[in-house]
């Protein structure tokens, strides 16, 4: 297989787009990312999206985004994987180029929830579950993490400690660009929040918006950022099979093949990307991953340690919490923020030095995980 | 909610009903095509209506459907033989479940479909009063 190698990325401000069409959004992020990589000719595009058949009527997005920005002809289509469509897409773009099939894909997540009322977005979410047993129970997608969340308090830490995860994405967001939401909050101001899932407060979620985020890739030469492992993994769907439901069994596989592929460890890693669309996500995927011990994730991000300036500087534009989670683009934000670090651009957000970084993107209840990892070429 | 979409599901909503492994003994709720240890063979198995609660939330921003309902219980539940389900736990302040606490299945109303759509039913627990 080849080496692939991130050549452009586009990423537009996650926030509510009243005026533009879900077409428009991917074209500007699109366009960004073209122009970035310094080329027009791609010859396959996969688009990531979760929810544009609920919100905007959408099918054969494939087709339409390609046509959209003028490249009717090449195969395009449509990645679907929930939350982590983003992420799975990528994967699947990355073996397209390294099995020599594709030379030059273009990856573009968007999501365009504002179409929608709250209401409608919240049964789009729990859409990613088992419809039969699961969600007629009349369980959200928020609901289902709470239980984990409770268990957690029971076992591990306090609703603080786990409510630190939004604080530190919320203090990573000032200055970015691109974040929906580019203010500190306060651990109290997201504990005095109302409750959207007993125990998770409302200001430990992540918010509605819609984004829009675009990666070229490419063969790998001998500079620039490769993608140095790539991976996806699945677990059982449903709760009530799972035999430690604190133990995100995707996450931790999707790891450990990405680790394997890229020849790197978890200290290796000097930017990582994870997926705080609730504070405990962010917690038990930091687990996970392997970068601490089991129970201890929400300890270690209250001590500080998953900070810009700690030993794993963790969401460094504001994670799905602060950035935005536009669900089927946020994947794709997520690698795009790793290549911006590990370019040196990451302007007021940058992690000196970032040589190495992962990407933990996630749909469901973690029932399925994409793992990327990048790493810089050359000096 | 169209018409046999609900219908089958009616007998293992209705009366609790899981497959077991004819091979090994695994039990499922709902029924799945294949065993952990590779049986395709099941028969019916029938759960056990009484159990305690694992861990709960509470659900305060519901899907649609179930907006009558809110705030509602749903909890993680062991099944005194094992099993594990998810289900709403009703007949009880939202405030006083607590971990361990014994429940048992009842029947009950779970979403209507608009003014002229099915009404939908299945199971949901309460506590066992002691």
């Amino acid at each position: 297989m080849r080496k692939v190698a991130v050549a452009g990325i586009g990423l537009i401000k996650v926030q509510e787009y009243w005026d533009k069409p879900i077409t428009q959004l991917f074209s500007e992020a699109a366009f960004k990312a073209l122009e970035d990589a310094g080329t027009t000719k791609i010859d396959q595009l996969y688009i990531s999206n979760m929810s544009g058949v609920l919100q905007q009527d959408q099918l054969n997005m494939g087709a339409l985004m390609a046509d959209t920005i003028g490249k009717s002809g090449i195969p395009a289509t449509r990645i679907e994987a929930a939350s982590a469509s983003g992420g799975v897409a990528f994967h699947e773009a990355v073996k397209a180029v390294a099995s020599g099939y594709s030379d030059c894909v273009l990856v573009g997540g968007v999501e365009k929830l504002s179409d929608a009322l709250p209401e409608v977005v919240n049964t789009s979410l729990v859409m990613a579950e088992e419809q039969e047993y699961t969600a007629y129970t009349g369980v959200t997608k928020i609901g289902l993490s709470a239980m984990l969340h409770r268990l957690y308090i029971d076992q591990y830490a306090t609703a603080e400690e786990i409510g630190m995860m939004a604080v530190k994405s919320h203090d990573h967001a000032v200055g970015c660009k691109h974040a929906q939401y580019p203010f500190r909050m306060s651990v109290d101001r997201a504990m005095d929040s109302p409750m959207e899932a007993d125990p998770i407060h409302m200001m430990e979620c992540a918010g509605i918006g819609d984004g829009a985020a675009a990666i070229v890739l490419c063969p790998a030469g001998k500079e620039g950022i490769e993608v140095a492992g790539s991976s996806v993994a699945t677990d059982i769907c449903s709760l009530t099979e799972r035999v430690e439901p604190l133990n995100f069994n995707a996450v931790k596989t999707a790891a450990e093949k990405a680790y394997k592929m890229a020849g790197v460890k978890p200290t290796d890693l000097n930017v990582v990307e994870v997926q705080d669309d609730v504070t405990i996500n962010g917690v038990l995927s930091l687990e996970g991953l392997g970068l601490v011990e089991k129970g201890k994730g929400a300890k270690l991000v209250a001590d500080g340690r998953t900070a810009r300036d700690g030993a794993i500087p963790t969401n460094t534009f504001g994670g799905l919490k602060a950035r935005g989670n536009p669900l089927g683009a946020t994947g794709v934000y997520q690698i795009a923020e790793v290549a911006l670090q590990l370019r040196g651009a990451a302007g007021d957000n940058q992690v000196e030095g970032a040589k190495v970084g992962l990407a933990q993107n996630m749909g469901g209840l973690a029932s399925i995980c994409s793992v990327n990892i990048l790493r810089r070429l050359g000096k | 909610m169209s018409v046999p979409r609900y219908w089958r599901e009616i007998k293992p909503r209705y009366r609790l009903l899981g497959k077991e492994c004819t091979r090994c003994g695994g039990k499922y709720f709902p029924a799945r095509p294949i065993c952990s240890c590779g049986s395709t063979e099941f028969k019916d198995y029938k759960l056990s209506e009484n159990g305690k609660v694992v861990t709960w939330t509470v659900i305060r921003n519901p899907p649609i459907g179930y907006e009558a309902y809110r705030p509602y219980v749903v909890a993680l539940i062991e099944l005194e033989d094992g099993l594990r389900i998810l289900s709403q736990v009703v007949d009880v302040d939202p405030e006083e479940v607590a971990a361990g606490e014994a429940v048992e299945a009842v029947f009950r109303k779970v979403k209507e479909d608009g003014k002229t759509g099915i009404i939908q039913y299945g199971y949901k627990f309460r506590p066992v009063v002691k």
